[in-house]
């Protein structure tokens, strides 16, 4: 359906989409750990109208036709991207969400409309398809692009390297194929996105499926070799431009966050571990004249543990590492969010000097060793993990798991799913809602999506 | 020649290219806010004008050169069929784009840029009908030289009229838009014009079978 104005979702400039109105509902995408027992993956609806009966409470969910698909990111068929003065396509709607499964490869669209509480299974492009067309499998991170929808995959049909972006028609879903049309040196991959204001994308390295679909191999990364570097490309002829390389003890390079105004040429890639002390950091890419460069802004160090209260596989080190595992960047560039799922820790940093980034905030919700409570439960399990923050960036949603085959390494005794709230002043500073506090009854949400979009769903063509 | 309105439908369907977001000015504001100058804004309208010049003097040179060597009557079902087909396709694929992913472009990037947009949009085709009905209908042997002379006149004139009427409302809006509105006007003036463009396109077409 064609619109007749652009869709009020979209906004030509991140300062502007600051002033959305707030978003009344939320999606959650949730995993079952456990496909034996025959329950499927679900998109669910939360309802985030704080005047609302059923405020805080999932009330819709669409189930998966299949088992063991591993719901994890997920994005829409378009946002303020269409509004880029080079390709406009701004009667399109945002409508539909493109729904990944990680371990299946199959990419599930549903419609968010007329119902936006009841989304709908349209199309399911199968695995085979992307594979056959595109090469890749394991998609995970979708962003809507200026021309086409990207989606970023972890490898190849057979689980190995190369791992790369493919494209969907925006229109019909049909998968277009291979983004890269000179790959270089990159073989890893995991998020990507891009600065459009300089014809760059940024790409992120994780590892291949064979390195990650049963669990962290303690030998692999006591050996330096996930990824460890992002990628600069030249987002028009689709070739790479320069690695960055984070040196090899910084494991596990993955949530891009560039600036959303796209005149500015920095943003923040997290490292979940380094090897040298488990620490966990925060690097900084910016143009520097015409080169690339990278440095790190933030450092967060391990908190020494005591044996007893640590999962098997961290035990020798005697110390939680605080694992970042997501980072959000509110669409003022302005405050930086740093989710620990080791610690249970939600950092947030004053980025208005991204070069130097100040400590503003800090909340603590679950953690390996100290299951930080939430003023509506007991001490939780899992930890801080997916991030998602308003358009306004006044609020964030955030569950608790991170991967099905590495929970189980951090919390042995299982993830019980949880998604909690928190409210950030806008001069800084954060505060857990004592009233909003959703569980999951054996299943795990991962990402979250909010109604119209947040602060990581769209991209900006003017500043 | 000497009626007003073949003219003013000519410069009538520049402007309208130059109110169109997608025809230039976006780009042009889009340009000068990255680099945070209005002299980038107006840089961009050289390349703007030219490339949808290019585009239209191509369709009119076609439709020029056609007519050297065959009669209208036979031109114009041709070009009438060409309108109608480019309009359903319009109308089937309203939102189908040049996929261009580049913002920083060179002036012969942008001329490219404006050239590809004009054409996907079927701007030339529309002056079609337009001038057919300019031409002279049967012109004597012993004219043809002199009818020739004035096509070629003619045709030039169409396209600079036309180009003319379409950068100048181009540039307007993007330094009003540029200097004191602001892009937020996009969302709600942004108004979709596809199916009516589609239809219009269409109607040349049957329009210019019935002149």
């Amino acid at each position: 359906m064609a619109l007749w104005k652009p869709d009020q979702t979209f906004y030509p400039s991140a300062r502007m989409a600051m002033q959305a109105p707030r978003e009344q509902l939320g999606y959650v995408v949730t995993f079952n750990p456990t496909p034996a027992n025959g329950k499927h993956d679900a998109l669910c609806v939360l309802d985030l109208d704080s005047k609302s009966k059923t405020y805080s409470q999932v009330v819709g969910r669409a189930e998966m036709p299949n088992a063991g698909d591993e719901l994890h990111h997920f994005g829409w068929n378009a946002c303020s991207a269409a509004l880029c003065p080079y390709a406009p396509h701004p009667h399109i709607e945002r409508r539909y969400l493109l729904v990944p499964g990680l371990r299946s490869s199959r990419i599930y669209i549903f419609d968010t409309k007329p119902d936006a509480r009841n989304p709908k299974l349209v199309k399911t492009i199968e695995g085979d398809e992307i594979a056959s067309r595109a090469g890749y499998s394991r998609p995970h991170t979708v962003h809507c692009g200026p021309d086409a929808i990207y989606v970023s995959a972890l490898g190849d049909p057979r689980g190995d390297g190369p791992g790369g972006i493919f494209l969907l028609d925006h229109e019909s879903f049909d998968v277009l194929g291979r983004w890269e049309v000179d790959r270089g040196p990159q073989r890893f991959a995991y998020d990507f996105w891009w600065h459009l204001g300089w014809d760059v994308a940024v790409t992120s390295e994780w590892g291949t499926p064979n390195m990650i679909e049963n669990g962290l191999v303690p030998d692999l990364l006591l050996g330096n070799k996930y990824g460890h570097a992002i990628h600069i490309w030249n987002l028009r002829n689709r070739r790479h431009l320069k690695s960055l390389d984070l040196g090899a003890e910084n494991q596990m390079a993955l949530e891009l966050r560039p600036s959303h105004d796209p005149t500015k040429t920095f943003g923040f890639v997290g490292v979940v571990i380094s090897t040298k002390d488990l620490s966990a950091s925060i690097w900084l890419w910016h143009r520097d004249g015409g080169d690339w460069k990278i440095r790190k802004v933030i450092e967060i160090p391990a908190e020494p543990a005591d044996e007893s209260e640590l999962p098997p596989a961290l035990k020798p080190f005697k110390a939680v590492p605080p694992l970042i595992t997501d980072i959000n960047l509110s669409l003022d560039d302005k405050f930086l969010y740093v989710a620990c799922f080791g610690t249970g820790d939600l950092k947030q940093y004053d980025v208005s000097d991204p070069f130097k980034p100040k400590e503003t905030g800090s909340v603590r919700l679950g953690g390996i060793v100290s299951h930080g409570k939430h003023p509506k439960s007991g001490p939780l399990n899992g930890a801080s993990q997916m991030i998602e923050l308003s358009r306004d960036g006044r609020r964030i949603y955030m569950s608790n798991s991170l991967y099905g085959a590495w929970d189980a390494q951090f919390y042995p005794e299982g993830v019980r799913g949880w998604v909690a709230k928190i409210d950030c002043a806008p001069a800084g500073g954060m505060t857990v809602d004592p009233n909003f506090f959703t569980t999951f009854d054996g299943e795990r949400p991962h990402q979250i999506r909010l109604e119209g979009g947040d602060s990581s769903s769209d991209s900006f063509c003017y500043p | 020649m000497t009626a007003a309105w073949p003219w003013i439908a000519v410069a009538a369907l520049g402007a309208y290219h130059g109110i169109d977001p997608s025809m230039g000015w976006l780009f042009a504001v889009a340009l000068g806010l990255q680099e945070r100058r209005r002299s980038k804004v107006i840089w961009a309208l050289g390349p703007i004008a030219l490339g949808h010049l290019v585009s239209i003097a191509a369709v009119v040179a076609v439709i020029g050169g056609l007519r050297l060597f065959f009669a209208i009557d036979l031109l114009r079902p041709i070009g009438a069929v060409a309108l109608i087909l480019f309009g359903l396709f319009r109308f089937i694929w309203p939102r189908a784009h040049p996929r261009w992913v580049a913002m920083r472009v060179n002036a012969a990037e942008l001329a490219l840029w404006s050239f590809l947009m004009a054409s996907a949009h079927g701007a030339g085709l529309m002056l079609f009908p337009i001038l057919i009905g300019m031409t002279p209908n049967s012109p004597h042997a012993h004219h043809m030289a002199a009818a020739h002379a004035h096509t070629v006149a003619q045709a030039i004139a169409v396209v600079l009229v036309h180009t003319g009427a379409m950068i100048a409302v181009t540039g307007a809006i993007a330094i009003i838009v540029y200097e004191w509105v602001g892009l937020a006007i996009l969302r709600s003036a942004w108004i979709n014009l596809d199916t009516i463009w589609a239809g219009a396109l269409v109607a040349a077409g049957v329009l210019s079978l019935a002149i």
